[in-house]
């Protein structure tokens, strides 16, 4: 994370492509990115039906539950859109509210998904009972970590904001957390799909 | 950018700090041409005196059909190798000669390229390529599928560090260890597996190797085309005693391999000394028989490896000494020594509590007793 | 405004001498010194820990190495090589050479450069420290489940693996990040992506590669990690778990890898050959595609190295086409570099002899390479010493001879000096006799049918004689490697003295002056064509791009005196930096601080809670303090405006 401060020599700096330098940074990042949770992805898929023993996916996913904490976490990326609309128009504190608006819907997601993950293991579904134990855990675990690191990123912009750090011109310190925001949801989307409802399906 | 033009005069360039009047360039560059040559040619002459099919384990020396298959496509592309190799090398060696700079040379033609030579050394390779990959998918397959006449189906099972040889039900569910008995010019099909971590077994004479993976068949076929004695060895690095997990295969003529067969589950003669006697005692009374089955005695162990006719193989230890009274004895006496990391050295009693060592007349008796089982 | 964000905790750094201004500095050309250090000590290891194998196998039946022994030796051989010598030695280069290549002042994140140091240091540190607490890894630099479970290995050797691999891999990745920006967005202007010198392309394939591939190792990593860790599944056959997985994890990371050590070394070549034939390079456009063609196909073959696992006849004839593939843009290279060397004026320096013994070598293992490829034949060359034999005369005698070459051709940049061009050759016939002695028998063992991996054999084999001649080979080239470093430590201090440009080079490196002020250009050249920089010499354009004349003066000085006289970065060059309103960027503590509270969070992991928690809270509360500090540092650096 590479901040730029709104003083510092970033704002005239002049790149080949025009792009910032953190902007390129972010979509090789998030490149990276796609490869660590498809190959996660792929792991459980290599590894569906294959538990020796239960329970599995049917038995234990609750798709109507899960299907809010998604919704919970797609309406998080609008209010992150809101933020960064508000900021680059200048609405500092429209811009917290939206933030915190985010910030609040994704600790809501992590919320559920500790809901979920407690559940589980009082079903008898831990990362030690088989498989999909094994490889839903990491998966979603992983995802999960990643929605912690983006709610930290997001309260932090938000104490920023309040140091007079953040202005129209440092939009792009929101950008690139919207765009680490948005990456987060979409993955949980192919998440949702896969693991849930093609899982249960299958 | 800058041209130190200064730099000319002040510095002479380091590559120009070799050619010095005094020395006559012509002997210079014959001294090297002769060291090239020799570079050169030191491979081709290594590979001369490197043809020695003799060895045990020389996969130049194929006498089954999978690993004649192997080698045929080994020596088409080989050949294709050496000869890409000799004309790129020398292509390679004559450039660097040919265009040494020469004193007072002026720079050479700034060439960028050639688009027509370009792609021709792009098609070059991809011809040589195609050619190769012919005869490589078409013995992919024949090596792979198992052939249709098979007449013979074993399971061949690795340990951490020996083998386990287990017979169909046509002949008598026989089990043996470390060496695999089999009748010559038929196919035998081998479904490997794992006990514990991945092995591979191989044979270099008579075929390339197959993984044996835990949770998973995997099967390969071979078909000795004479009578012999063939060098295996695991080829998957798979922990302490790695190097020591070897095994043999015994081709026969089906008569002496069926006799084989029925002698294995025959129980073993009645002890013809008191010396075998005792051993059979101790077999049982030092607990041997927990790990070890003799076929038609007490010892149903099936931890380690079967001992049923145990004299009539031709080594201990996996494959690693020879069948002597002497090499029975000194892996009796301390496996560890002679097989790092080995279970039985790890498991068995005597070996682990110090004070409950073999005697030397045990070992004796043990040694008379295993040397009696054929 | 740094005494503002952390107050009272950590003042800013400011001094640019002294053992504090190495351990805090963000000059890419300074990393690129530490990287290349590093390797080189790593190297020693790894070659020392090669020399007892070789002694252990000089003759069957010897003791003189134990099993548990040599199997350590072997797995860290390997992983020490792949990622603690190749890998870096590359980044050195990547370091010290692309934002001079390209016209920058520095990489694009001078701070995350040095992070990727501190952390390769911590993790090569954390995965060596196995040696002394309980044993080093012994399962191979593969490491195959489910030989690495719990079951079958209970120390911690594999815990140090895994993670040291993981503080790699962060390492490794951060790197590839900033050269991947650096490159896209840092270039001078007019240099276009196809007049960018080939070692810049070849990078750029190669920052794409480990982002791409680096995250596969980690999650198979992860799931080792679990495994053992925490009683998870992923490899473990009692509750249906394949051991398979890990190797197709395993090798489409490793095959990607295997290109990730040799295209840097084949850009190095590919600026060494053009420089000493006085032509440019031969189909520049060709060489450039085959690389990034190489990097596609790349992905497609990791099949390859599992041959023998049973994936069935399809399956192995499909990935059997696709390496054979890859020889064809392999082939293309080594043609163009030929095509390069024709009609030239040669000269035979030693960058230029270890250039071409690149080819010459890395020609039999690109041969070999393709006896692999055929699947059924390589069943009987799997998993033995012809193997060994390939991957040593792609790696030792491709990836390292380039990287020789690249410490010949560019120490003068880096020092002023230039190394002795008598001991350079006597290195270097020394390393490639060696290294034909020590590998080239091997070819004859692997088909007489030794498997790798065994720390003993029977004389009845008949592996005796070319064991031998392997070890004295193996003899040989230590020789070579200590010629190279009486070499490098006589030169370092008495050496020739280089000037900005003593190859009569083309990329723009050498149109500075050796070694380069701390801020590289004093005004950012402007690029015209490809080898610009020696058109400009023999008068062939008409525009040439222009540095500052300052640079003039400062290669005269440097070249006329000991480097002592002139140090990187010394304080002339920051006030003079200051004098041409140039923003340095600043010193920072923060990128030592984020890789040691991550080491130190892998050695918890391994030992204690609390130490991971430790360790983790100072990453954490390190990455704050660099989010909050400013690249360059108006109000803490005394001459900054």
């Amino acid at each position: 994370m590479e901040h730029a401060p709104a003083t510092g020599h970033v704002a005239i700096e002049e790149t080949t492509t025009g792009l910032s330098h953190r902007k390129l940074l972010i979509w090789a990042f998030l490149a990276s990115e796609c490869m660590f949770f498809g190959s996660l992805i792929a792991t459980l898929l290599v590894y569906h039906g294959k538990s020796l023993s239960g329970p599995g996916p049917k038995e234990i996913l609750d798709i109507p539950v899960t299907s809010v904490s998604t919704f919970v976490l797609l309406l998080s990326s609008l209010m992150m859109v809101m933020a960064y609309s508000a900021i680059t128009r200048g609405r500092v504190k429209a811009f917290r509210i939206w933030i915190m608006c985010t910030a609040i819907l994704g600790a809501t997601f992590l919320g559920f998904q500790a809901f979920e993950f407690r559940h589980f293991a009082l079903e008898g579904l831990t990362p030690r009972t088989n498989l999909f134990g094994s490889t839903f855990f990491t998966l979603t675990g992983f995802h999960g970590a990643h929605v912690t690191v983006g709610v930290i990123w997001l309260l932090s912009l938000f104490g920023y904001s309040f140091r007079g750090d953040l202005t129209r011109e440092s939009g792009l310190s929101v950008d690139l957390a919207a765009l680490y925001w948005h990456f987060v949801d979409i993955v949980w989307i192919v998440i949702f799909t896969v693991v849930y409802l093609i899982g249960v399906a299958l | 950018m800058n041209l130190h033009q200064s730099d000319e005069t002040a510095l002479r360039p380091a590559w120009r700090s070799r050619v010095s009047p005094s020395k006559d360039p012509m002997s210079h560059q014959n001294g090297r041409r002769y060291l090239s040559l020799l570079l050169f040619l030191f491979p081709l002459l290594a590979l001369l005196l490197a043809c020695t099919p003799s060895h045990p384990q020389s996969t130049f020396d194929a006498l089954g059909d999978v690993a004649q298959k192997q080698l045929l496509l080994f020596r088409v592309i080989f050949w294709a190798a050496v000869f890409v190799f000799v004309v790129v090398e020398a292509i390679l060696l004559y450039s660097v000669i040919r265009f040494r700079r020469r004193p007072n040379q002026a720079h050479p033609v700034p060439i960028h390229g050639n688009s027509r030579l370009e792609w021709a050394w792009t098609l070059a390779p991809a011809i040589v390529l195609a050619v190769i990959a012919v005869p490589t998918v078409r013995y992919v397959f024949e090596t792979g599928n198992v052939p249709e006449n098979e007449a013979l189906r074993i399971k061949v099972i690795g340990h951490q560090w020996w083998w386990e040889f287990r017979y169909p039900q046509e002949y008598g569910n026989v089990v043996t260890a470390n060496e695999l008995r089999i009748p010559v010019g038929q196919v035998v099909v081998l479904t490997l597996e794992s006990k514990d971590v991945i092995h591979s077994f191989w044979i270099p004479k008579l075929a390339g190797k197959v993984d044996l993976i835990p949770n998973r068949t995997n099967i390969m076929w071979i078909r000795a085309e004479s009578e012999g004695e063939f060098y295996g060895q695991c080829a998957e690095f798979c922990g302490i005693a790695h190097a020591k997990m070897r095994f043999r295969v015994k081709a026969e003529a089906s008569e002496s391999f069926e006799a084989w067969v029925k002698a294995m589950k025959a129980p073993p003669p009645p002890p013809g000394s008191d010396a075998e006697a005792e051993g059979a005692r101790l077999f049982t009374q030092k607990g041997c028989i927990a790990c070890h089955k003799i076929e038609g005695t007490a010892a149903v162990g099936i931890l380690g490896p079967n001992l049923t006719l145990f004299a009539s193989r031709s080594t201990v230890g996996a494959g690693i000494l020879d069948n002597t009274e002497y090499n029975v004895a000194r892996w009796l006496r301390d496996p560890d020594e002679v097989k790092r990391g080995n279970l039985m050295a790890a498991l068995a009693p005597f070996y682990r509590d110090p004070t409950m060592r073999l005697k030397e007349g045990e070992i004796e008796a043990l040694v008379a007793y295993l040397h009696s089982l054929q | 405004m740094a005494a503002l964000t952390v107050p009272g905790v950590l003042r800013r750094p400011a001094s640019y001498t002294g053992l504090w201004s190495w351990v805090t500095t963000v000059d890419h050309k300074r990393i690129g010194v530490l990287y290349g250090v590093t390797a080189f000590i790593y190297l020693l290891l790894g070659g020392t820990e090669a020399f007892l194998m070789r002694l252990q196998l000089a003759r069957p039946d010897q003791s003189l190495v134990s099993p548990e022994a040599f199997n350590q030796l072997f797995t860290m051989h390997g992983t020490t090589m792949v990622f603690l010598v190749v890998m870096p030695l590359g980044a050195a280069f990547f370091n010290f050479m692309i934002p001079l290549m390209i016209g920058a002042r520095d990489v694009a994140f001078p701070r995350l450069n040095a992070f990727s140091y501190w952390c390769f240091l911590g993790g090569s540190l954390l995965l060596n420290s196995s040696w002394f607490l309980g044993g080093a890894p012994n399962a191979g630099w593969f490491s195959y489940a489910n030989l690495t479970s719990k079951a079958f290995n209970p120390g911690h050797g594999i815990d140090f693996w895994i993670l040291g691999l993981m503080v790699l891999g962060v390492a490794s990745m951060a790197a590839a990040f900033n050269f991947i920006v650096t490159i896209v967005n840092m270039r001078a202007p007019g240099m276009t992506l196809m007049r960018m010198p080939v070692f810049v392309w070849m990078t750029l394939v190669t920052s794409f590669l480990m982002i791409l591939a680096f995250p596969v190792i980690t999650v198979a990593l992860i799931e080792l990690m679990f495994d053992r860790m925490f009683g998870t599944n992923f490899f473990n056959p009692a509750a249906g778990g394949q051991p398979i997985l890990w190797q197709h994890l395993f090798w489409l990371f490793g095959h990607p890898e295997v290109y990730i050590l040799i295209l840097p070394a084949m850009g190095i070549v590919s600026e060494i050959l053009p420089t000493f034939s006085g032509k440019p390079l031969f189909g520049y456009p060709v060489v450039v595609f085959s690389g990034i063609a190489i990097g596609f196909l790349g992905w497609a073959v990791w099949s390859h190295h599992m041959f023998t696992v049973g994936l069935g006849p399809v399956a192995n004839s499909v990935f059997a086409l696709t390496t054979m593939t890859i020889a064809v843009p392999t082939g293309v290279k080594i043609f163009n570099w030929i095509g390069t060397l024709w009609g030239g004026s040669v000269r035979l320096t030693t960058p230029m002899l270890f250039a071409i013994g690149f080819i010459a070598m890395f020609i039999i293992g690109g041969l070999s390479g393709v006896m692999h490829a055929a699947a059924p034949s390589d069943a009987q060359q799997q998993d033995t010493y012809f193997v060994v034999a390939h991957i040593h005369y792609v790696l030792f005698g491709g990836a390292i001879f380039a990287l020789f070459g690249g410490i010949y051709y560019w120490f003068p940049k880096v020092t002023g000096h230039l190394l002795g061009e008598g001991l350079g050759k006597l290195n270097f016939w020394l390393m490639i006799i060696g290294m034909n002695t020590a590998f080239f028998p091997m070819h004859f063992l692997g088909l007489d049918g030794m498997p790798r991996r065994i720390y003993t054999y029977s004389g009845e084999m008949g592996w005796g004689l070319w064991n031998f001649v392997s070890t004295v080979g193996v003899g040989i080239v230590i020789l070579g490697v200590l010629v190279f470093l009486w070499n490098f430590f006589s030169s370092l201090r008495r050496g020739r003295p280089s000037g900005g440009d003593p190859w009569d080079g083309r990329t723009l490196e050498w149109s500075m002056p050796s070694p380069p002020p701390l801020y590289n250009f004093a005004a950012i050249p402007r690029v015209n064509s490809r080898d610009a920089y020696w058109e400009q010499k023999r008068g062939e354009v008409g525009d040439p791009p222009t540095n500052s004349p300052r640079s003039n003066s400062h290669n005269e000085h440097s070249s006329n005196g000991p480097i002592g006289r002139r140090p990187q970065g010394s304080y002339s060059d920051v006030a003079e930096a200051a004098r041409l309103s140039i923003h340095l960027p600043g010193l920072s503590y923060f990128p030592i601080l984020v890789a040691i509270g991550l080491t130190l969070a892998g050695f918890g992991l391994i030992y204690n809670l609390g130490l991971l928690f430790a360790g983790a809270a100072l990453a954490v509360l390190s990455i704050y303090g660099w989010a909050l500090e400013p690249v360059s540092d108006p109000a803490g650096h005394p001459l900054g405006h």
